[in-house]
């Protein structure tokens, strides 16, 4: 296996055997293949730089390049924004490892040649984030070969392989050029992405915020520390920003647009549909440190005479994300708040029971106005895991649940 | 029943919609004023920790020797460290990277390697000179050092290690607070505040003045006088403060839109800073260079010199204030410089992270505290000559520095439209050759002299 730092600089001579140039560059054209050196950059002091495309490399070993080709068939170089860069744009830059979910940066590139009629390959096999890369971009040249090789047999490799590595371009033309997508980022957990996320620059997060669908990109804004969020959506272009927040659950979209300054706020809820905007609305007439301002309004309230059958039936039409819910909150025929139905109870009980039946004594609501601190204290009062939120007349309005406790109490 | 249902949503919005509308103004209000302490700390504390041992030892040193003559060279040194401050939160805060991760990027591996490799040594022996600090301060009071100092490392090692990153920060704060015993210690010394304000402008320029002729000193421009004006910038100006300044406005994701409010909080800082200086020079100038103690040869024995001539409470002040800034900085050196180191190789970072998580940060943290504190504890170790030599090195360190925050702050690749103006420009690279300059008679005179060049001892 040879490595980038290996062939940084190597003398490279063509196939009579004169000096062409030493090697400054390599470059892939993710258009023909992803892992493939496609041409090498030779630099000829104050002549103009060459390039060796991959057919006309005859061999290759350490610090020495053999062409298949004379010199005059070489091109002279232009720069072509469809190349990647290996030393300008991935060496000593921070990539996303997809599979160990983790910002790291490059320390060497370790390639595999491949013989193919009368030429040879160089592919990527992997990036080398470890010491043993350190170690060879440090000394190389300096040591002699036989101690670098002790010295990095000495350390433990690590390594990241090709296509698990997620590159970060800022400039989004020049991803679609150097076909850079983000769908593996998609397939990380939003929680574990927001993490990555918050080791990048705000160029970065952007350029990734920007290229995941809505619903990837409202869960990881959901986990992202606050400041950082309005940071992002406040550059986002106003209608993806707005397509965003709708996916966001209403509170976490309050939250969002409650840091954001005012005029934004207004014109992103403008481009909301009208029923998310309006509820969002509503959320950002409370502090923040209140009930009013934790709870989320799309929660299901349903009437406490009506039986599993119809609450089943009405719960399967609603448009409501239910992940969080394990308790629904119930109505008397005055509409105030009449305790709560736990679903695991709801999913053993009979068709043609009622809520009522399935009630527990327990009914702890809270008033919209109250502070933070008293919420903290119900649920650590009576293990709650929801908790409803009620008006003046005691109707219920919202739901509080315990992951937004949670992230309160570790601000 | 989704006819209830509906109903009871509707009477929910409408009350909400009657809650006062004032909700908003006040979220609004309260905002604006946490955003802003949530911004400013990083360059009040930067700037800050600048007064250390070192720093003071130099100050005093300054007064005693060269009186109110020395005063002239504040103005412009705060211009200096605020020039130079500016342009690390500005690359904080656009490119939302440390200086050091720029580096990397875009120097390359075995150029940042040496920097860090620089970067270690000198912090070493910066953490050395802040823990000597601590010794001198705490004999004043009559304490060994054998007792001070390394009680002073392990509750600097605790603090950090077991307080978060908030509090911590907060805790600095409040401690920026006790540099003011250094202006009480100069109201006891009584100056001539009329004079002293006056050599705030060059003496040598003030001498063309008639009028304020009879009140001026303006020294001869020896080798003595340039050599501690190389000294009073030297540590005025320390290459970590602008690794540190930088990690630290990324940390807090300063982003372009806050970056007004990091940018008066370093402006702040800076002038702070330098007006403790003010206070410091005044104090020995008005008490140990009247009564002709012209040559100290540390910051303790600053101090002693102070009592006869301006009261116990005043010496008892200024040791104080030697003890808190040897402190502050000893906490916040080490673990910038093992943020710092980690960040730019790759190693995971930060105080947030476990022990099992960044080994390497916390090792390097608690190697820089203990070889620190050791040092100072063997006996008869040649103390002056380690902080001579940490004290050049910090001068060979700081141009270096300086170049790549110039070369890296006029990227507009990296910086868009916040590259530096012509006019700060003119300003940064002065300031960068004047240092460069004022190193350079800094380390000649190490090299050849180190008696004279006991003036840049920390």
């Amino acid at each position: 296996m040879l490595h980038v730092t290996d062939l940084m600089g190597a003398e490279t001579y063509d196939a009579h055997g004169n000096f062409v140039g030493r090697v400054r560059e390599f470059f892939i054209e993710p258009a023909e293949s992803a892992n493939r050196i496609s041409h090498l950059l030779l630099s000829r002091g104050k002549f103009q730089p060459l390039v060796a495309r991959h057919d006309q490399i005859g061999s290759v070993a350490q610090g020495n390049v053999r062409l298949n080709c004379g010199e005059r068939a070489l091109e002279v170089y232009q720069p072509n924004e469809g190349w990647l860069a290996v030393r300008k744009d991935l060496l000593d830059q921070q990539i996303i490892d997809t599979s160990g979910r983790k910002v790291v940066r490059v320390n060497d590139v370790d390639l595999a040649e491949q013989r193919v009629n009368g030429h040879v390959e160089l592919r990527i096999l992997q990036v080398d984030v470890g010491l043993p890369g350190a170690i060879r971009r440090l000394l190389q040249g300096v040591a002699s070969p036989a101690l670098l090789r002790k010295l990095v047999a000495k350390t433990l490799p690590k390594t990241i392989r090709w296509e698990f590595v997620n590159l970060i371009e800022p400039d989004p033309l020049r991803r679609v050029k150097l076909r850079i997508t983000h769908e593996r980022l998609e397939d990380i957990h939003p929680a574990d992405l927001a993490d990555i996320m918050e080791h990048l620059s705000a160029a970065e997060r952007q350029s990734i915020i920007a290229s995941l669908d809505e619903e990837t990109a409202a869960e990881v804004l959901g986990e992202l520390d606050a400041r950082l969020t309005s940071q992002i959506v406040e550059k986002l272009d106003p209608e993806k920003a707005a397509d965003i927040l709708e996916e966001m659950a209403p509170d976490a979209a309050a939250d969002l647009l409650g840091d954001l300054p005012q005029e934004t706020s207004d014109e992103l809820l403008e481009g909301m549909p009208n029923q998310e905007a309006a509820e969002v609305r509503g959320l950002l007439q409370f502090d923040p440190s209140t009930a009013g301002g934790m709870m989320n309004p799309a929660f299901p309230f349903v009437g406490e005479n009506s039986t599993r059958e119809e609450v089943l039936e009405w719960m399967r039409k609603q448009d409501i994300n239910f992940d969080q819910m394990d308790s629904l909150a119930l109505l008397d025929s005055g509409a105030h708040f009449a305790g709560v139905a736990p679903v695991a109870r709801l999913f053993l009980a009979e068709p043609q029971q009622t809520m009522k039946e399935l009630r527990p004594d327990l009914r702890v609501s809270v008033k919209a106005d109250a502070e933070e601190k008293e919420v903290f204290e119900l649920f650590d009062k009576y293990n709650l895991r929801t908790l409803t939120v009620v008006d003046d007349n005691n109707s219920p309005i919202g739901v509080i649940t315990v992951d937004d406790v949670v992230s309160r109490l570790l601000k | 029943m989704e006819a209830e249902g509906a109903k009871i949503a509707k009477q929910g919005t409408d009350w909400r919609s009657r809650v006062a509308g004032a909700a908003r103004t006040l979220r609004a209000s309260r905002k604006r004023i946490a955003l802003f302490l949530a911004v400013v700390g990083p360059g009040l504390i930067v700037a800050n920790v600048d007064n250390d041992a070192g720093g003071i030892y130099v100050y005093s040193q300054s007064g005693a020797q060269f009186g109110y003559s020395v005063l002239w060279s504040i103005i412009p040194m705060t211009v200096a460290l605020y020039v130079s401050l500016e342009m690390c939160s500005r690359m904080g805060a656009v490119t939302g990277k440390g200086l050091s991760d720029l580096i990397r990027e875009e120097f390359g591996l075995r150029v940042t390697f040496f920097v860090m490799a620089a970067v270690l040594i000198v912090n070493l022996g910066n953490v050395l000179a802040e823990f000597a600090g601590v010794a001198s301060a705490m004999e004043v009071f009559g304490v060994s050092k054998y007792v001070s100092v390394p009680l002073a490392a392990l509750a600097v090692w605790i603090l950090v290690l077991r307080g978060s990153a908030k509090s911590v920060e907060k805790i600095f704060l409040a401690v920026c607070t006790v540099y003011f015993a250094y202006v009480i210690s100069a109201i006891l010394a009584k100056p001539d505040w009329l004079i002293a304000v006056l050599h705030l402008v060059p003496p040598h320029l003030l001498k063309w003045i008639p009028s304020v002729r009879p009140f001026v000193e303006a020294p001869p421009l020896s080798t003595s006088y340039l050599l501690i004006l190389a000294a009073l910038v030297g540590t005025t100006i320390a290459p970590w403060q602008h690794f540190y300044l930088q990690a630290a406005v990324v940390e807090k994701r300063v982003g372009p839109r806050q970056y007004a409010h990091t940018r008066k909080d370093v402006l702040v800082g800076s002038i702070s800073c330098m007006v403790i200086v003010f206070f410091i020079i005044v104090c020995t100038a008005a008490t140990l260079y009247q009564h002709g103690h012209r040559d100290i040869p540390d910051a303790k024995s600053a101090a002693l010199a102070l009592e006869p001539l301006a009261g116990k409470f005043a010496k008892a002040l200024f040791a104080l204030g030697l003890l808190n800034a040897s402190l502050f900085a000893a906490s916040i050196l080490p673990l910038s410089t093992s943020y710092v180191i980690c960040e730019a190789m790759g190693f995971e970072s930060g105080i947030d992270r476990k022990w099992s998580e960044a080994k390497i940060f916390y090792s390097l943290y608690t190697a820089l505290i203990v070889l620190g504190a050791l040092l100072i504890l063997i006996p008869g170790a040649p103390l002056i000559r380690i902080a001579v030599l940490s004290q050049v090195a910090n001068g060979f360190l700081l141009p270096l520095v300086l170049v790549f925050i110039l070369l890296l702050v006029n990227r507009r690749d990296l910086m868009g439209e916040e590259i530096n103006s012509r006019g700060f420009n003119w300003v940064a690279w002065g300031t960068t050759v004047a240092m460069i300059l004022l190193t350079l008679i800094l380390v000649y005179t190490a090299i050849h002299d180190p008696a004279s060049a006991g003036i840049a001892v920390g």
